[in-house]
């Protein structure tokens, strides 16, 4: 190349640099002279990496709520301006960029976050900065923070109840699968204590790491020891292969019954219906739950991104925690962190899954815990539910055989 | 403009002041979070400068820093959580069954304790690495493919290790630093200072050494190993001890980057930020310390930019950027400054003298 040419594109190089400075700076002066009729909300999901997948779909919901809060007149008379940040499937990412979203865009909340570990990263930035955020994931319980309100199912709200209705069901020999996090590791202490409890059999334990795909060791140890149950709570893309593997190794639902925490609808897609028909899941939500809130909503959500799109739990709970929070603010009279925890307290919106209620006390929602069989359409068909809102126990507080998870 | 103005300028030793003088005046137009986001580039910047050491000078490629930026993080985060927890053992292993603080943990209790393990015990674990593989001989490629090893070794371990090493949540929460809160912005800008006191320091020992008799074996290691084996040089050791002072690097660039970002996970020392580590020097143009160093500055202020202004799109820009370099400018940024500084030359003495320090 001639130097000539180096020189131009040097040029041109740090012209993108440049540009890209300024157009940082004229993108802040903006926000600063932002006009008061409008309030910015802060929506914080991975958009890259290996959680964009699931994150952007409960992202879109949320969008979705705002713009339906935004054509319902807004809130306070306002109207409600998303400030989208990708946290990149890192918990650092979505440490600094929670900071961003505070401390320089100035909302007061933020709905975002998926893993435990951006929550867990988010959760020391939101105290320090008193800022709100809406987290849409079941999860691994345990945890009360001030600024934090939790919309997934708390332990009890879907593992709890699935490992009765298993034993009711399905059987009493047990067999734990889970990713290597937190969330199988306490979900799966939960489980063996509450078999413990009720005399059923663990008869084994396995952990692999995330985005592990060959699951040949695990299913003939599932082979070996012929549990009558599985209950698994791997996550991601080790669905996948680990439903794959199995329906190949010729193990149906009639030889042993899988249970997932964490295969929605998207998910199955992933899968493949076939491999995984017959098999259940425990939710608050499917898209094919009846009521009429979930009818215009599943509609609502295919018209909008396209007609191939699901809907599923996380989805549902990333848009109506955006209704619970309008509505809190508009019962607060103010977007102010303190007055909206205040005011937080019964909040209630008609969600797709039944109605949902905040709990003041320890910032949970109420919500109907369900089970569904896998059709071969991808779809669930609800097999049992629990009939009512039930109430968020995030401490397992109410189970005397939990206590040892809980206390030291 | 004046040439010889121009060669002043853009010598390595003129680079980095001018670069400090901007880094020490720059927190007084920006905001807060910006502010503490250029502090974690700057503690990047610290880790790349032991990595060009290793590769820039030397010749060994290791795509394995994570590992001491992290065992310096670790270290460092546990004595954070310690001082914030209200109870004796972080609330994570009570959920793990962990009755009694692991040793581990009692041994980096003490501040003094924490610093100085953050930055000696990534030298170790290099300088045992580090002895058996050069003393062996394995190099190139094949080195590199071990620290990637490692790198993946490591971070399971931490992972599966979830009672001591809270999993891939990692060590987060940590509230308080020598009873100031970490999130208040003094503390924030306090830390950025100390940050880039400790950037000065680790360039001018660092620049130093490359200027020293032992800096120029480092370059003959790098170009003619075998030769300078035969000319009774024991490599290995060298290469030994270059490889544990870019560690004891990392690990203080670890130590000072958790302060400042208030949580370290596995994600944040694996493979992909091993990886990037590497591009930051290979973007600012390696066998130059500046470079590096503006590279990995530059690198993550873009990265930062572009995400923040295309959230959904910004990894496309970045990626064009990293092509752009790679492409047309192999010697990185500090290229482009050789190229200028190449031209000046020409002007004064009318032909063009040959490029110093050619990579193999």
């Amino acid at each position: 190349m001639t130097s000539k040419k180096k020189l131009i594109l040097s040029v041109n190089l740090f012209g993108i640099v440049i540009a890209g400075c300024s157009a940082i700076a004229a993108y802040e002066a903006n926000d600063e002279s932002g006009e008061e009729e409008k309030i910015p909300v802060g929506i914080l999901h991975s958009l890259s990496g290996t959680m964009a997948m699931s994150e952007t779909s409960v992202m879109d919901a949320e969008l979705m709520a705002i713009e339906e809060i935004n054509e319902a007149g807004g809130v306070l008379g306002k109207e409600l301006v998303p400030i989208i940040e990708d946290g990149a499937s890192q918990p650092s990412t979505f440490s600094e960029r929670a900071s961003k979203l505070l401390q320089q865009d100035g909302v007061d909340v933020i709905f975002g976050g998926w893993t435990s570990a951006s929550r867990k990263a988010m959760l020391p930035v939101l105290e320090g900065n008193n800022g709100l955020l809406f987290y849409p994931i079941q999860y691994e319980g345990m945890e009360a923070s001030p600024n934090i309100f939790y919309n997934g199912a708390a332990p009890n709200q879907q593992i709890v109840p699935a490992v009765d209705w298993l034993l009711e069901n399905k059987g009493d020999e047990f067999f734990l699968l889970g990713s290597d996090y937190v969330f199988p590791r306490l979900a799966n202490q939960i489980i063996s204590a509450q078999l413990e409890e009720n005399d059923a059999t663990l008869v084994d334990e396995q952990y692999t790491p995330m985005g592990h795909t060959d699951y040949n060791t695990v299913i003939s140890r599932i082979q070996e020891s012929k549990p009558s149950v599985i209950f698994n709570t791997l996550n991601g893309d080790s669905n996948v292969a680990f439903f794959q593997q199995l329906a190949d190794a010729g193990i149906t639902p009639d030889d042993v019954t899988v249970l997932s925490a964490s295969v929605a609808e998207e998910e199955i897609t992933g899968i493949g219906a076939d491999a995984i028909e017959g098999h259940y899941a425990s939710w608050n939500y499917f898209q094919s739950t009846d009521t009429a809130e979930n009818e215009a909503f599943a509609e609502n959500y295919q018209e909008a991104y396209g007609s191939d799109r699901v809907t599923g739990d996380p989805i549902e709970a990333g848009y109506f925690m955006v209704h619970l929070w309008a509505k809190a603010v508009e019962e607060a009279g103010t977007t102010d962190v303190d007055e909206v925890r205040a005011a937080a307290d019964g909040i209630q919106f008609d969600a797709p899954n039944g109605t949902v209620t905040i709990d003041g006390d320890t910032q949970h929602v109420h919500k109907t815990v369900r089970i569904g069989e896998v059709q071969e359409d991808g779809q669930f068909e609800e097999v049992w539910n629990s009939g009512k809102p039930v109430e968020p126990d995030p401490y397992l507080e109410e189970f005397d055989w939990a206590s040892d998870i809980t206390e030291p | 403009m004046n040439t010889q103005i121009i060669q002043y300028f853009t010598s390595r030793k003129w680079l980095f002041m001018i670069l400090f003088a901007i880094l020490v005046v720059l927190p007084s137009i920006l905001t807060d979070f910006h502010i503490n986001l250029l502090g974690q580039f700057i503690a990047f910047a610290i880790l790349v400068i032991g990595l060009d050491l290793l590769w820039g000078y030397t010749g060994v490629l290791s795509l394995g820093h994570g590992i001491f930026f992290g065992v310096g993080a670790y270290i460092m985060a546990m004595y954070l959580t310690m001082a914030s927890e209200d109870s004796i053992i972080p609330e994570f292993m009570i959920w793990n069954g962990i009755t009694e603080l692991p040793v581990l943990w009692v041994m980096f209790q003490h501040p003094a304790a924490a610093i100085a393990g953050a930055i000696v015990v990534p030298m170790l674990i290099a300088g045992v690495i580090g002895f058996f593989t050069f003393r062996n001989r394995i190099k190139d490629v094949y080195f590199t493919i071990l620290t990637q090893a490692l790198v993946i070794a490591t971070v399971t371990l931490i992972v599966s290790r979830q009672d001591i090493t809270g999993g891939s949540d990692g060590l987060t929460g940590f509230t308080n630093f020598f009873g100031h809160s970490l999130q208040t912005p003094s503390t924030q800008l306090f830390l950025y200072y100390v940050s880039l006191a400790n950037l000065a320091i680790v360039f001018i020992l660092c620049y130093k050494l490359t200027k020293s008799r032992f800096g120029k074996a480092l370059i003959a290691i790098r170009d003619q190993e075998n030769r300078l084996r035969f000319s009774g040089y024991n490599t290995a050791i060298y290469k030994t001890f270059i490889f544990t002072l870019s560690a004891g690097i990392a690990g203080l660039a670890g130590m000072l980057f958790v302060t400042q970002l208030g949580i370290i996970t596995p994600e944040e020392i694996g493979i992909v930020p091993s990886i990037e580590m590497a591009l930051w020097v290979a973007i600012g143009g390696r066998g130059t310390l500046v470079g590096p160093v503006i590279g990995a500055i530059l690198v993550n202020a873009a990265k930062a930019g572009f995400s923040e202004m295309y959230p959904e799109m910004w990894p496309y820009f970045l990626g064009a950027v990293f092509v752009i370099v790679v492409l047309f400018f192999p010697k990185g940024l500090m290229g482009i400054v050789d190229h200028f500084k190449k031209r000046g030359e020409k002007d004064v003495s009318g032909n063009s003298i040959p490029q110093t320090g050619s990579h193999s």
